[in-house]
């Protein structure tokens, strides 16, 4: 089968039972999403497929032969980081790591859907989200960090927001 | 170079035995002006790119797929493994099973000794029997479902209540079960105001994002095991005795372990099943547990049920303190949840009872937790203490101010540093504590109670035994090698910046390698006393390549500075790196002696929450939060604060969600996922707010620094209760305090 990750096409001959999450750590080297529970609880193993955050340990490797698929590896490298990876390591928005590749994919595509104008649980106005700290934390609850760096992550999270806030007026 | 060095005899060891006060540091010289500073940390850029390799991403030829199968019962004698429909399935290599060598429960942090081994007797609902190895993954996670535990039962303890009058009184561990001084009854019956209460706490489990894994692959009979492990070189005899092999032939390799709170102290079922799979197939084998094996078979902090009595004057001064704790284990684990460890020097009082004992189920094993003892304990003491106040009617900080000890009240001896009082004070003051109204229930804002409450936090601190190589390269750059562990501590970034201030040199010089069995053993990390032990053992080896430098230069070492890769003495400033030659190496050494007898060392703080409850549905919200700490030298200020806002979330979940439920009928853990096990989400955790108090710990070690990572959950939990308290009056005093607990006593709506 062919799959397109983060750019690239790859090849593999996988398993119907093999999740989007093994296809990339097991079969691909893309050890990046991690997996926390195999049961979409953790949201560990978070990815952007077609540009939509999902639980990728939820979804069949078989079912996204023709999508756009983004991991971690694909939002930037040590050396060239996505800016929401550099504010997540200036403010300390981890501890152990293993939560933050799907920290950081789940905000990319949060940020994305609040420019859209999704509300959510915590959204005093359904038509027009604005972005307080409320809203973030509600929004990031799907990604559970037991280090517990919830403020750093809000913080590096808010950061990267005001600053394309600025920039789109 | 390490060889080699050794071979020319340029290899040095420096080593000090914390038997005297170490008043000197190089730390506080302040030439570098990396220490203690906000750092980010060194290998960040490597964890948020997905670059960082945590124990089941390396990759390895001819690997195979590991799924462990698990005992479906409580308590019996398997009779047959049923497994031909198992192996028939296509992909599956084997389905493996070593009754006397599997491993019944993980070991505890720190021995040395194989972890009871043998599973054709299974004590506990989980038990892992057996493994299925394939050539794939999901091969192999089917035909683990395929395969059938055939046993005969037998009668099993499943429920708490049920034994707790047949309780035994474990030998010592941590702290001695039982301590006493003076007549605590006499005292209570003498009280002008006492508090005769039970607190009581679930299991817990610690539930670290990186579900327990390991890659074994035997090569010329010696193991190689990537596992997710906080205690390499204890971990290491651990493996190899339970596996009968030579301590040296096996060496685990943990360079990032994705979260441990203590479940990752000693080995785990995972790590022998992989090892005995892979030697028996001739083929490197992977396990990585599912989360519902981790809930299962791995290990749980202790539920436990714990009498405080205090006894005070008129004036709240309290005359008698008891803190008399049941938890529970499985049948032959001595280990018991120190809940008293911190009661021993937390107030003054001259008639004291401290005591534990063991209830034996047939419960997976219970072990070491983020803070054992002060993170249960403290929830009841501390809840204690504000019962008192109220009693007393004086504020709950005055209350503390009245029973803070001169001297350590168990051992008679000095502390080495304690500033509980300041640290109240301090945070009183950001808080706002002074604007408080006492009495509770007073602050309804439409269908919301408010309150605040503050509680003490106390950690015992402690020194283990650990050694570091630092090798100076001709090039100028240190390496920093030793086998300890970095679990979200921070401790490559420190460490890093203990040899950069010692050396002189820029953070960017420093390479600091960890977690490879291989390199000198460490104290690994647990019990808080990581930075403060392999911290230590950096620092000795760079101050002996400081005397090295100095010899180089021809000057004497005190009058040699070094900063930013050059040394400069008498006039002069010559290059490091030209001094380093072909290479310095130095290994440095550090142990515990006389001075942890000699004070009583622990890091202090005080904890203050705002919550409000929900007058209808009995849901409470964690407003705000403040922790004030000392802990010795911070030695990184943003790694330390996290270290504390992590400690803090641990307590507002012990406070409020955290609770492993026990099937009466099997002592299965019902909840063992993280949908029904529930650890606080982001949603849950207000914009915590850290403080800390400047401080040195000379008696502590040549760094000054003292333990942090379990500083923050002590007390933290007891302070939200204290707040519930305040914004509802109502105590509930069964953690965690869920809204069924606190609807029936509620005001009207």
């Amino acid at each position: 089968m062919h799959f397109t990750i983060n750019g690239q096409s790859h090849e593999a001959e996988v398993d119907v039972r093999t999740s989007l999450l093994d296809l990339c750590r097991e079969h691909l080297g893309l050890t990046g999403s991690k997996k926390g529970c195999d049961h979409g609880q953790c949201g560990a193993c978070t990815m952007l497929v077609d540009g939509r955050r999902i639980n990728s340990c939820l979804t069949l490797a078989v079912m996204h032969q023709d999508d756009e698929i983004v991991t971690i590896e694909g939002l930037g490298t040590p050396e060239n980081l996505h800016p929401l990876q550099s504010a997540f390591v200036r403010h300390d928005g981890y501890q152990c790591g293993y939560c933050t590749p799907g920290q950081i994919c789940s905000a990319v595509g949060m940020l994305d859907e609040v420019k859209k104008g999704w509300p959510s649980h915590a959204s005093a106005d359904l038509t027009g989200a604005s972005l307080d700290n409320a809203e973030i934390s509600e929004r990031m609850s799907g990604n559970i960090c037991r280090c517990a760096a919830y403020p750093n992550i809000v913080d590096a999270i808010r950061e990267v927001a005001d600053a394309s806030a600025k920039v789109d007026a | 170079m390490t060889l080699i060095n050794k071979v020319l005899g340029r290899e040095d060891t420096r080593s000090l035995t914390m038997n005297e006060a170490h008043p000197h540091s190089w730390l506080d010289a302040g030439t570098q002006g990396v220490i203690g500073k906000p750092l980010d940390r060194v290998e960040g850029p490597l964890k948020v790119s997905g670059q960082a390799t945590y124990a089941a991403e390396y990759p390895v030829e001819r690997l195979s797929y590991g799924v462990l199968v698990r005992a479906p019962f409580g308590s019996g004698k398997i009779t047959d493994v049923v497994a031909d429909a198992a192996r028939s399935l296509p992909g599956v290599i084997d389905v493996i099973t070593d009754y006397p060598s599997f491993i019944r429960n993980p070991q505890q942090g720190g021995e040395k000794k194989a972890p009871t081994q043998g599973v054709e007797k299974v004590d506990y609902h989980g038990e892992i029997v057996a493994i299925v190895v394939a050539e794939t993954f999901e091969a192999a996670r089917d035909a683990a479902a395929q395969v059938k535990v055939e046993y005969e039962p037998r009668e099993g303890s499943y429920v708490f209540a049920a034994h707790r009058d047949q309780a035994d009184r474990p030998p010592p561990d941590q702290i001695p079960p039982h301590m006493a001084k003076g007549d605590l009854d006499t005292a209570m019956a003498d009280a002008a105001f006492s508090i005769d209460e039970t607190y009581t706490t679930p299991s817990q489990n610690s539930a670290a994002m990186e579900p327990h894994a390991s890659i074994a692959e035997w090569k010329d009979g010696a193991l190689v095991l990537h596992g997710s492990y906080q205690m390499v070189a204890s971990d290491q005899m651990q493996l190899a005795a339970a596996l009968g092999v030579g301590k040296d032939k096996v060496r685990i390799i943990s360079r990032y372990v994705g979260g441990g709170f203590g479940s990752k102290l000693g080995i785990a079922p995972e790590s022998v099943a992989a090892a005995i799979a892979a030697k028996r197939l001739d083929r490197p084998v992977k396990v990585a547990m599912a989360r519902q094996q981790v809930f299962d078979a791995t290990v749980r902090r202790s539920n436990t049920e714990q009498r405080i009595r205090l006894a005070a004057d008129a004036h709240g001064k309290l005359t008698g303190l008891g803190h008399e704790t049941l938890a529970s284990n499985l049948p032959g684990e001595d280990y018991f949840e120190p809940a008293g460890i911190g009661t021993q020097f937390a107030y003054a009082a001259e008639n004291r009872l401290i005591d534990h004992k063991l209830v034996r189920l047939n419960w997976l094993l219970s072990g070491s937790m983020r803070a054992p003892g002060e993170a249960v304990g403290m929830l009841a003491l501390e809840a204690a203490m504000d019962e008192l106040a109220y009693k007393v009617g004086i504020d709950p900080i005055e209350l503390r101010r009245r029973n803070e000890p001169a001297i350590d009240p168990t051992n008679d001896v000095p502390f080495s540093t304690r500033q509980l009082i300041p640290c109240l004070d301090k945070g009183a003051d950001l808080f706002g504590w002074s604007d408080r109204k006492a009495e509770p229930a007073g602050d309804r804002r439409g269908e919301w109670l408010h309150g605040t409450g503050v509680a003490a936090a106390v950690r015992s601190n402690m020194l283990q035994k650990s050694s570091a190589t630092v090798e100076l390269t001709g090039e100028g750059r240190a390496i920093v090698s030793t086998d300890m562990t970095d679990i979200g501590t921070g401790t490559y970034t420190i460490l890093a910046q203990i040899a950069a201030e010692t050396l002189g040199l820029p953070l960017e010089s420093v390479t600091v390698q960890l977690g490879d069995g291989a390199a000198p053993p460490s104290a690994g990390s647990g019990g808080s006393w990581g930075a403060g032990s392999s911290g230590s053992s950096v620092y000795l080896a760079c101050e002996g390549l400081r005397e090295k430098l100095a010899k180089a230069m021809g000057v004497e070492v005190e009058a040699m500075t070094l900063k930013d890769g050059r040394a400069i003495a008498e006039n002069r400033a010559v290059d490091i790196a030209e001094l380093a030659g072909d290479g310095m190496t130095v290994t440095g050494t550090i142990a515990p002696g006389k001075q942890e007898k000699l004070h009583r060392q622990a890091s202090y703080g005080a904890h203050f929450a705002e919550v409000k409850v929900n007058v209808t549905t009995g849901e409470v919200r964690v407003e705000r939060m403040l922790g004030v700490f000392s802990a010795g030298r911070i030695l990184n200020e943003k790694t330390a604060r996290s270290q504390c806002l992590g400690g803090m979330t641990f307590g507002i979940g012990a406070a409020l969600t955290e609770e492993l439920v026990h099937d009466p009928r099997n002592g299965k853990v019902v909840n063992r996922d993280l949908a029904e096990y529930h650890v606080p989400v982001n949603a849950d955790i207000p914009q915590i707010e850290v403080a800390f108090l400047d401080e040195r710990d000379i008696h502590a070690n040549p760094i000054h620094a003292k333990g942090i990572g379990e500083l923050g959950i002590s007390g933290a939990g007891a302070a939200i209760a204290n707040a519930i308290y305040h914004a509802t009056g109502v105590r509930v005093r069964d953690y965690p305090i869920t809204c069924d607990k606190l609807l029936a006593e509620l005001p009207a709506v």
